[in-house]
């Protein structure tokens, strides 16, 4: 495969396109909705009109308002339709010429989609995730060329760590940092994991991602291994996502036949296989030390770090871990160039977010921001505010996360500022509650998840998020009095402070957001004629009580 | 913890019942060449094949896999996708992350509870439907959701899961 032979299929993909397109969203929101029947629709409504090499219709991937589908969009005319039934696909091919549409017609410039952008995002909606075809169209495949046929591997670190590109899979560690870590650490074999396992509740960019480019992601991948001296990458996709892991695999198999991926990529003696493996179901597995565990076939619990997995990964090797959308931004950073990234976003983080914006919000969907963007921006801009009534609080991070207040809405959304106020930027889950959430029964949903999820191996982690729960529970049923609340707060910091792994270390920030901002949510529900005084944990380094941050 | 993936070779031991199933299963670890480290795959192919995990198949396994029987149960039982028990002819997944909670997830269990008397991981005394829960399908955007037999459904009411329910569960129980 030369340069020329993909320019030759992206040109052939090209010419065989037929002047309209109609693209129907087939991926899993818009497929529980009927979205496959509609594409069957949209394809015979087509043919039985005769437009065959007139107007094509093509299953691709997300249209990014979720709430509305199964969504339809006309290419080149950007016309948008939404809740589309079956019955009403016929009506869209007649709409071409002209007829009445009976669905749903939303504005592509209304304030959802005009304030959002377009980097990780670019392809989804537009190429076809089945087709490698499609993908190449659209330039993808050539920053694998440029790295691996006009950059040394070292070269293509050098350009990952100018762009600025941090981790999105939550710490928000720079990338690039990590690649040449990988790159440096001696090893026969060294892996590439992409972190697919994507478990925080009500988030789904990176399925979206999956579904609509997985190309993109393989792409990464294999620039990845190039970079950092790596033969073999894993994705590790949750089970959950059955769709994800079909249109992977599918990918997988025609970038190897393209001899894309493989042996001799490019005709260079660079070689990359991907496999996939299938997640189980448990949450704390997508905590790096716990997923190779699982990859090499074992019960997912982390083990202490050091050794990073950059430096002792899988089998004992370097390992280079990142998650989805991280991968997904590198082609577009060796393809236009570092500057051309570190151009988007804030001085300290750098490029696009993708955010699943949920909850009580107009709304509900995929959204990609320029890191800074303000939260309200996003939540009352793109998501149009609150239904109905008034927003109360943002949760982000998920279960290590926080809830941001409404009067902290102008906070820009960046790993820094996000930091400061108590939450995280965290995968990019958004979620918007209103007035009938109550903050405690929030904190105690979340303590709920992280007691179900620990994996039990330390104690801390282990028994501390039982009695956390506890206490939420009773304050939640107005069983609890003030001395509750004080032993709340201590063990709070104590789990915090002695668990092994980021699961437990992150699972009291719901609670200690919501002690922060909502407290009197939380006193309202005391009981006040019980006193009963405990001692309270207090951390120490050396014998002096520890700075402690809030 | 798993060490370097040793080269095991093919030890056919076949299964004494003579289901075909388990020759299905014997195929599919012969694609990792009985390597012990895609245990993981082996059992969810294993599950697939006969639905869930009942012990003598996951000694069978063990034993193919040249692993110590401990090893297998304790995966098994670590992660929420095995079924160490058989479910109910139809199944009802009923989304229980943050989007789903806030959009009222517990209104769907408590209507299962009315219209099924099951609660999650339970199964209906007649086998016909267990109840199960998941941290997020990823169909947050089309919140609440449920899977039923497999097929995702969004924007679930209460009252339309309960209609639902109305052929799976004959009559209720009240
Ligand atoms: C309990 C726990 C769960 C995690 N879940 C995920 C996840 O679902 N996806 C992910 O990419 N990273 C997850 N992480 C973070 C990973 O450990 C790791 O930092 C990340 O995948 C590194 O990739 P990045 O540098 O590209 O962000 C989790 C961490 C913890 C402690
Ligand atoms: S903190 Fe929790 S999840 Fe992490 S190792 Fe300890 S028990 Fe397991
Ligand atoms: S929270 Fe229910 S699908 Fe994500």
């Amino acid at each position: 495969m030369e340069l020329a032979d993909l320019a030759a299929i992206a040109e052939k993909e090209r010419a065989a396109r037929p002047p309209v397109e109609v693209r129907c969203c087939t991926a899993a929101g818009c497929a529980s909705a009927q979205a496959d029947k509609v594409l069957d629709g949209l394809k015979k409504a087509a043919a039985d009109a005769g437009l065959d090499g007139k107007v094509r219709a093509v299953s691709v991937g997300c249209l990014r308002l979720c709430s509305r589908g199964p969504l339809v969009q006309v290419d080149p005319d950007g016309t948008l339709y939404a809740n589309v039934t079956p019955e009403a696909a016929p009506s869209v091919i007649a709409g071409l010429a002209g007829g009445p549409v009976a669905a749903e017609r939303l504005d592509p410039a209304g304030p959802f989609f005009a304030g959002q952008a377009s980097v990780v995002l670019e392809n989804s909606g537009r190429v076809e995730p089945e087709r490698v075809e499609s993908y190449i169209a659209a330039d993808g495949y050539k920053a694998l060329y440029k790295a691996v046929r006009e950059m040394t591997p070292a070269e293509v670190v050098e350009a990952v760590t100018r762009s600025g590109l941090r981790g999105r899979g939550g710490a928000g560690y720079p990338t690039g940092v990590k690649w040449a870590t990988v790159a440096k650490n001696p090893g026969d074999r060294k892996y590439v994991v992409c972190n697919a396992d994507e478990g925080d509740p009500g988030a789904f960019m990176n399925r979206s991602v999956l579904e609509s480019d997985p190309h993109k992601v393989l792409e990464g991948m294999a620039i990845a291994g190039y970079a950092v001296g790596a033969n073999q990458g894993y994705v590790y996709v949750r089970g959950e996502y059955p769709l994800a892991i079909d249109r992977l695999t599918t990918a997988i198999k025609q970038a190897g036949k393209l001899g894309l991926l493989g042996t001799h990529v490019f005709g260079t003696p660079f070689d990359f296989r991907v496999d996939i493996r299938i997640g189980a179901g448990a949450f704390v597995c997508g905590e790096e030390t716990a997923l190779m565990a699982s990859i090499m076939g074992g019960r997912g619990t982390p083990t202490p770090r050091p050794p990073y997995p950059a430096e002792k990964g899988l089998w004992g090797m370097p390992t280079l871990l990142n998650n989805v959308e991280t991968f997904a931004n590198v082609p577009r950073i060796i393809r236009d160039g570092p500057e051309w990234f570190a151009g988007i976003g804030t001085e300290k983080s750098k490029g696009t977010k993708v955010f699943c914006l949920t909850g009580k919000v107009a709304n509900t969907g995929l959204v990609e921001v320029p890191l800074g963007t303000p939260l309200r921006t996003i939540v009352e801009g793109i998501g149009g505010g609150a239904q109905g009534g008034a927003i109360k609080a943002v949760q982000t991070g998920g279960p290590s996360g926080g809830c941001i207040p409404a009067e902290l809405l102008d906070t820009p959304v960046d790993y820094e500022s996000l930091g400061k106020i108590g939450s995280i930027m965290g995968s990019g889950g958004m979620i918007v509650m209103d007035g009938a959430s109550d903050m405690v029964d929030v904190a105690r949903y979340f303590m709920e998840f992280c007691m179900d999820e620990s994996c039990g191996k330390c104690v801390p982690c282990r028994a501390g998020t039982v009695q956390l729960h506890r206490l939420l529970t009773r304050i939640v049923d107005g069983a609890a009095g003030p001395d509750d609340m004080a032993r709340l707060e201590s063990l709070c910091h104590m789990v915090k402070d002695t668990s092994l792994c980021g699961l437990g270390q992150t699972a009291p920030n719901p609670t200690l957001s919501t002690l922060r901002y909502f407290r009197k949510e939380y006193e309202a529900k005391l009981r006040t004629d019980r006193r009963v005084h405990l001692p309270v944990y207090t951390p120490t380094v050396n014998g002096t009580p520890a700075r402690r941050t809030p | 913890m798993p060490t370097a993936p040793p080269a095991a070779e093919a030890r056919p031991v076949p299964h004494p019942s003579g289901d075909k199933r388990f020759k299905l299963l014997e195929v599919a670890m012969k694609k990792h060449q009985f390597r012990p480290d895609a245990l993981i795959e082996v059992l969810h192919a294993a599950q697939q094949l006969f639905g869930y995990l009942e012990l003598d198949l996951l000694l069978f396994v063990a034993r193919h896999l040249k692993l110590p029987p401990s090893r297998v149960y304790g995966v098994a039982t670590f992660y929420h996708f095995f079924a160490l028990k058989p479910r109910g002819r139809h199944t009802c997944v009923v989304c229980t992350g943050t989007a789903c909670y806030v959009k009222g997830a517990d209104g769907l269990l408590a209507a299962l509870r009315r219209e099924a008397g099951v609660g999650p991981g339970e199964t209906t005394p007649d086998d016909n439907l267990s109840v199960l829960t998941a941290r997020c399908i990823g169909a947050c955007g089309i919140a609440p959701a449920v899977v039923l037999d497999g097929t995702v459904k969004g924007h679930v009411t209460a009252d339309a899961l309960a209609a639902e329910m109305k052929g799976w569960v004959p009559g209720g129980t009240g």
